[in-house]
């Protein structure tokens, strides 16, 4: 916890100036930190720009990037653009929430995986593309995120 | 500067710059809204207010387009009014069908809307989103189900109340009103104070109705069911009963509930009085010592919760008293009993008030003692209508009834508190006569009764000068407040109301509470002071009598210890 | 290589025709025309990266290490052609440049040892760039030559792909900053104004509204304060013309804001960026650092004693944040929900002050108007659009990638000529053009010239450019369903129609395309219902939302009702989709010949839909299959097939 309160008055110094245009970077700058945004964070620029939290909590809510659980070991991205969706992601999708259990969203309960549906990553001719840590795995079939899924399992083992 | 507006073929005077719905609600002419509210911000969210604008491709929201030149409207046209009820008809596919059995049936913006609009098959349907009912709080119920998102709630709670417990979360299909981090509102910094659910056209908010517990009591044998009421829901109870507005119907209302079974029927206001007199001592010693002023008054629970959370460094200005519905209640609950003779018997000590804070007081550990809460049910005023409704009684044969002894008001000081600024003035009455020896003539303080949310007014009493203030609304509070702690204001007494212009505009009064209502009501107060003999508290026969048999001294051993409080910093997100 | 500030300055404002010799060859340096080393450039933009190039970045990097080669390994853009990454393209001293698709990690010893033997492969060759002063590869195509990039006409993308975007050197040499120190020196704010509204430059995110009108309003309305505000959000799933730019040319894109800037008298610049754009972000930094550095940006900028600060602020990720008011409501830290227009931003926008707010494409056509004068410009395209306009072409095709051409082209020549249509024994069904808000455009409008008038003429936007290719294997419910729910999550929720009104379409449309487990005889009527709802609901939506987003949404729903009400019937009457897409409608069928009788489809079929005897082959009843698909799952045999 002192750890916690410690690097978000870190990131609190970065933006001395108090003004509320200073919200969203500095959201994201606690996003990047932590992976998500605690209630801590919260009370804390809530306090810095005087402003009522749940003005901070109805705005992180509005915009894709802002979680509140943190995110799995593995974060798992997967595109359901226009293209992937006509290639087939949404079988994709049903299939890693039946391999991770999990929903759109969510993080596994051991912290292993987390589940992201993002609208379109940009690289329409190589899909259906799915991400895991930033590194891409493009023109993939049903098939193949099983053995993906499987062997970032494996490797999270070793 | 003038422009002229073609509106349904009609030819009327606009100003530039001003909106179309103004315009048109000058002349007359009568476009519904959902999320437009006096005094609140435009939001042009619901598009209820649209009209046909030559020359426009699309309809425009007439509640926040300015006007900037002549235009020609149509405001009833058939494109204008399928769009309304098409717009109307995506409601209520996302709305429960259960009017029969909701807390606005009768009272809902969005029922009228649909009645208007002459809605009578659900011709778009469709799955509703699922919510959970939150019912944490002691005051309020949200059932987001019926929420229509017009964001009136929010609106009144960042602007008016100051306090934000509410705003939009999420977007698109998932869009709701939420609370930081979706928590509860009683782990939340509401403060109870119930504008949103007089804000609200619809079910969504309501408070929390104590009222069928209140039959359980009733009936039982060997319980003295014992009512308390204000003088605001004297007031203003004839809107939902059909009398003229402002009709103060306190006769009525100690017949009723006696018929109703009430045992005995008292006066929040005698609580008041008391008040009053414990305050005047408190304020005498500060200014005798020169300290911890301006004192600032405790009588409004939303007040103090908002304080708590807030302000806990100037919790001490507080006075440390009760409400008045907690001083009658001490009273009744530990004194009643032994002067009545009536130990043997289990007291239910019952509040009607027009504030649904005082539903949360009620809660508070420090509205017990020995583990047993001093009031055991609030009910509103809107509680208090239907329960004369199913009382079965024709109000107009009813003789009006005085309340019980010894616990009411012979004076008109106590009832005053009930509209902003009356609770300075009636202690101000008491200070005054204790410095002087004589009584204020009741001219001199009228200069305070003017309609404005802050009042600020000095008064001399022989030597000394009394600077009196006071606010309403806690966005104006706050605002008074953060000038006293800068030095820009100065201050002896400062009363502070959460609810703009009072308890007579409380969280738990009739609804809707427009303007000219809420005029009605504090004019009909300011009427029982003007038409009364006695202005003061310390005046009151049954005050001094109180004083003289039981209590002794303002301040002293027995008031200390059924009177007073602490008041405590509140650790929530903020 | 590091140059001089000095003499690039003076490389940026001098007419090409003016340098000395000396210049010249410095120029032929930078624009990499004259090389010292072999120079492979790899395409490192998003769709390079998902591709592998990074992995193919390495394998080059071990192969000149391995065989210690000196070699300038340098970064590139995309050349559009995004299907065909990792693009890579390798220039040898004195030769031209070849361009080559595919290549990833393992091709890279194979490519390259060829081409140090001066051999040029068969395959995974594009074309080659012929410029002056190189000798040209024989038998390999010139760019210009091949039918992809022949019909374009690349104005805004002529870098793109061909010039290191980390390198202000590489983009003043190749005729940089000229139109942006011609601006500050030669013309005051309103004559930039005219130039442009001259011009006919038009918003190239949908609109279509002048862009030097816009300017003017935000121009005379008096403020302290004036701000313009890059439009990077690019959210339509299938658009990445936008990124591609920032990526492969960024310095183009803040030559074109610095402009735009100066001529509404703003000295404060955002760019508002997609979060997730991260390599973009990254060049767009890394050019903002080179400029102020360079004294391009900054106070008293080249002692002209104009200010500007560009800053990049990254938006957190929704899709309605493209529209400018939700932009703006955004980048003052707050929930990104439209407001009512009046007031306009160019009038009362960003912190209240008057501010405008152009998308990535239209600030990069600056430069180009600048220099070469607003004739230039109008003698492109067609008289109400001069200029060009980029597409983003993805889907059933054989190519997916962007095409810049004039505006008036037509479809036909797009999606046909340029990327060269569907694929082999395939038919063109239609064009989803615009991204989730745009519009179903049938074969039968191929040949109309692409304009905003007469897009709209026919009932149809152009949006920020997007183009799905849809083939006879693509259904177009199916399509219009996906953009409907993408709406509904997309839509901020504040007006009803928007928020309400998707909602119900999306269940309409869901329920058409779904087969659901407890069909009842009424259901075929409450579907046809819902379609004739779907038209009410869509005229309502247009008439009553607070932006474009709830008034565009219904879109793609009414042209499909335009053009392809037989698809909706099909699948409302017939529970069939004449495509076979909708994986629900589809008719489950066990081939006799394959089965084993292993029971396994039976066992796990949800419905109980299967029967038959162990050991031989079971069958499926048709009225009781809800088609999840399960049996084919399952089954070990490939019996299972669909019709």
């Amino acid at each position: 916890m002192a750890d916690e309160t410690a690097r978000i008055e870190v990131i609190l110094k970065r933006f001395p100036q108090i003004k509320r245009n200073a919200l969203i970077p500095l959201l994201q700058a606690v996003q990047d930190e932590f992976g998500y945004i605690s209630e801590e964070a919260i009370s804390r620029i809530g306090a810095h720009l005087s402003l009522p939290t749940s003005k901070i909590y109805g705005l992180a809510t509005f915009y894709n990037q802002f979680s509140f659980t943190p995110r799995g070991f593995y974060h798992v991205v997967l595109c359901n653009g226009t293209s992937c969706h006509m290639s087939g992601s949404g079988e994709l999708l049903s299939e890693l929430a039946k391999l991770l259990e999990i929903k759109d969203g969510e993080t596994t309960r051991d912290g292993l995986f987390s589940l992201e549906v993002q609208s379109c990553i940009g690289a329409c001719g190589q899909s259906p593309v799915m991400a895991v840590n930033c590194e891409y795995h493009s023109r993939i079939s049903v098939k193949e995120v099983r053995e993906i899924i499987k062997q970032y399992r494996e490797d999270a083992d070793r | 500067m003038g422009v002229r507006l073609e509106v349904n073929g009609r030819s009327i005077e606009a100003e530039k710059g001003e909106t179309i719905l103004s315009a048109l609600n000058r002349h007359g002419m009568h476009v519904p809204t959902i999320c437009s509210m006096k005094d609140l911000s435009p939001s042009g969210a619901c598009r209820m207010c649209v009209v046909e604008v030559e020359g426009s491709e699309n309809l425009v929201p007439s509640c926040s387009f300015p006007i900037e030149g002549p235009m020609k409207i149509m405001t009833h046209s058939p494109r204008v009014l399928r769009a309304r009820k098409t717009n109307v008809e995506l409601l209520l596919s996302n709305h429960p069908d259960d009017c029969l059995y909701c807390e606005r049936n009768g009272s809902c913006e969005l029922q009228s809307l649909s009645e208007d609009l002459n809605i009578r098959e659900r011709r778009i349907p469709g799955k509703r989103s699922p919510h959970k009912i939150d019912k944490s709080s002691p005051a309020i119920i949200r059932d987001p189900s019926k929420c229509i998102l017009c964001g009136r709630c929010v609106r009144i709670c960042e602007e008016i109340m100051a306090t934000s417990s509410l705003d939009f979360a999420h977007r698109g299909n998932e869009l709701k009103i939420s609370t930081t981090l979706a928590k509860p509102l009683n782990y939340s910094n509401c403060t109870s104070c119930g504008q949103c659910l007089v804000a609200c056209p619809t079910g969504a908010l309501i408070e929390h109705v104590q009222f069928p517990e209140l039959e359980e009591h009733i009936h039982a044998p060997g319980k003295l069911v014992v009512a308390q009421y204000s003088p605001a829901v004297a007031v203003s109870v004839a809107e939902l009963l059909g009398y003229k507005p402002g009709t103060d119907l306190s006769g009525i209302i100690n017949a009723v509930l006696r018929r109703y079974g009430f045992d005995k029927v008292f006066e929040t206001s005698f609580g008041a009085d008391l008040m009053i007199m414990e305050q005047a001592r408190i304020y005498q010693d500060r200014k005798r010592d020169g300290q911890d002023l301006p004192l600032i008054t405790s009588s409004c629970p939303a007040w103090i919760h908002y304080a708590e959370q807030y302000y806990p460094e100037l919790l001490y200005l507080l006075s440390p008293l009760k409400s008045p519905q907690q001083i009658a209640g001490a009273l009744i609950r530990e004194w009643f009993p032994k002067a009545e003779k009536e130990e043997g018997k289990e007291i239910v000590s019952v509040v009607i008030s027009s504030c649904t804070a005082a539903k949360t007081e009620a809660k508070r550990v420090e509205m017990t003692r020995t583990g047993i809460p001093t009031i055991d049910l609030v009910l509103t005023t809107r509680e208090l209508a239907r329960m004369i409704k199913l009382s079965g009684l024709d109000l107009e044969l009813l003789e009006p009834e005085l309340p019980d002894a010894p616990f009411y008001s012979t004076g008109s000081a106590g009832k005053l508190c009930s509209v902003a600024g009356g609770e300075a003035e009636a202690t101000v009455r008491t200070i005054y006569a204790q410095i002087t020896g004589t009584e204020i003539p009741a001219s001199k303080l009228h200069r305070f009764r003017i309609n404005k949310s802050y009042r600020e007014m000095i008064v001399k009493a022989g030597k000394t000068e009394i600077r009196m203030g006071t606010v309403s609304g806690l966005a104006n509070a706050v605002a008074v407040i953060e000038e006293l702690l800068s030095g820009k204001r100065k201050l002896d007494i400062l009363e502070v109301m959460a609810c703009p212009d009072g308890c007579i505009n409380g969280g738990g009064q009739p609804i809707p509470a427009v303007e000219k209502l809420i005029r009605s009501r504090s004019k009909a107060v300011y009427d029982m002071d003007n038409g009364s003999k006695n202005h003061t508290a310390h005046g009151d026969p049954l005050v001094q009598e109180i004083y003289r048999d039981l209590l002794k001294e303002a301040g002293g051993k027995l008031s200390q210890d059924l009177f007073y409080t602490t008041y405590l910093k509140r650790e929530v997100l903020l | 290589m590091q140059t001089d500030k000095e003499i690039l300055i003076k490389l940026a404002q001098q007419n090409p025709s003016e340098l000395s010799p000396d210049e010249l060859g410095q120029t032929a340096l930078l624009r990499k025309i004259q090389i010292p080393r072999p120079l492979v450039m790899v395409n490192s933009s998003t769709s390079g990266i998902v591709a592998g190039s990074m992995r193919t970045w390495e394998a080059i990097e071990q192969y000149a290490a391995e065989r210690s080669i000196d070699i300038d390994l340098a970064e590139t853009g995309s050349i559009g052609l995004s299907s065909e990454d990792p693009v890579i393209s390798v220039q040898l001293p004195g030769r031209c440049r070849i361009f080559f698709s595919r290549i990833t990690a393992e091709k890279v010893s194979c490519l390259l040892d060829d081409l140090f033997h001066r051999e040029v492969p068969d395959q995974h060759v594009i074309g080659q760039l012929i410029r002056e002063g190189q000798e040209p590869w024989k038998d390999v195509p010139s760019l210009e030559d091949i039918p992809y990039f022949a019909l374009q006409s690349r104005i805004v993308l002529e870098s793109c792909g061909i010039i290191d975007p980390f390198s202000l050197e590489e983009y003043i040499a190749g005729g940089g900053y000229r139109a942006f120190l011609l601006t500050i020196r030669s013309y005051t704010f309103s004559e930039v104004c005219d130039l442009v509204s001259d011009s006919g430059l038009r918003g190239r995110s949908g609109g279509g509204f002048s862009t030097g009108e816009k300017w003017k309003a935000a121009f005379r309305t008096p403020s302290d304060q004036k701000f313009l505000v890059c439009n990077a959000e690019e959210s339509d799933p299938g658009a990445f013309m936008d990124r591609t730019l920032m990526e492969g040319d960024p310095f183009r894109l803040l030559e074109g804001i610095s402009i735009a800037a100066y001529a509404i008298g703003s000295n404060r610049a955002y760019i508002y960026i997609r979060s997730e754009y991260k390599n973009a972000i990254r060049r767009i930094n890394n050019a903002i650092k080179i400029l102020r550095e360079m004294g391009l940006l900054g106070d008293n900028i080249l002692d002209s004693g104009y200010n500007l600060q560009i800053s990049l602020r990254k938006g957190p990720g929704a899709f309605v944040c493209g529209e400018e008011t939700a932009l703006i409501a955004s980048l003052e830290g707050r929930r990104g929900i439209p407001s009512s227009k009046p007031p306009y931003p160019s009038t009362s926008g960003y912190l209240g002050r008057p501010t405008v707010v152009n998308n990535v494409e239209t600030l990069s056509n600056l430069p180009g108007i600048i220099r070469n004068g607003p004739d230039w410009f109008k003698g492109i395209g067609t008289t109400e659009c001069p200029g060009t306009k980029i597409f983003s072409i993805s889907g059933r095709v054989k190519l997916t990638g962007l095409v810049e051409v004039p505006l008036g082209t037509s479809f036909d020549t797009i999606v046909n000529k340029i990327i060269g249509g569907v694929g082999k024994g395939r038919e063109l069904k239609a064009l989803h053009v615009g991204g989730p808000s745009g519009c179903m455009v049938p074969v039968e409008l191929m040949d109309i010239p692409v304009t905003y008038e007469t897009l709209k003429e026919k009932g149809l936007i152009m949006g920020s450019g997007g183009i799905f290719v849809m083939d006879d294997q693509s259904c177009v419910v199916n399509t219009v369903s996906y953009f409907m729910e993408y709406m509904n999550k997309q839509s901020c929720g504040k007006c009803i129609p928007c928020r309400e009104g998707t909602r119900r379409m999306a269940e309409i449309l869901r329920s058409i395309i779904r087969k659901p487990a407890d069909e009842e005889e009424h259901t075929t009527l409450d579907r046809f219902k819902g379609m004739m709802r779907l038209e009410t609901l869509a005229e309502v939506m247009k008439d009553t939302s607070l932006c474009g987003l709830g008034q565009n949404a219904p879109n793609p729903v009414v042209s499909t009702l335009k053009y392809f009400k037989n698809e909706y019937e099909e699948h409302i009457f017939d529970r069939r989709c004449p495509s076979n897409s909708c994986t629900e409608l589809r008719s489950w069928f066990i081939d006799v010949d394959l089965c084993t009788g292993c029971s396994i489809c039976a066992k796990r079929c949800p419905a109980e839909a299967i029967i038959g005897t162990a050991r031989h082959p079971y069958f499926i009843v048709q009225e009781k299959c809800i088609g999840c698909g399960i049996c084919h799952e399952v089954c070990k045999f490939t019996a299972v097939y669909y019709k």
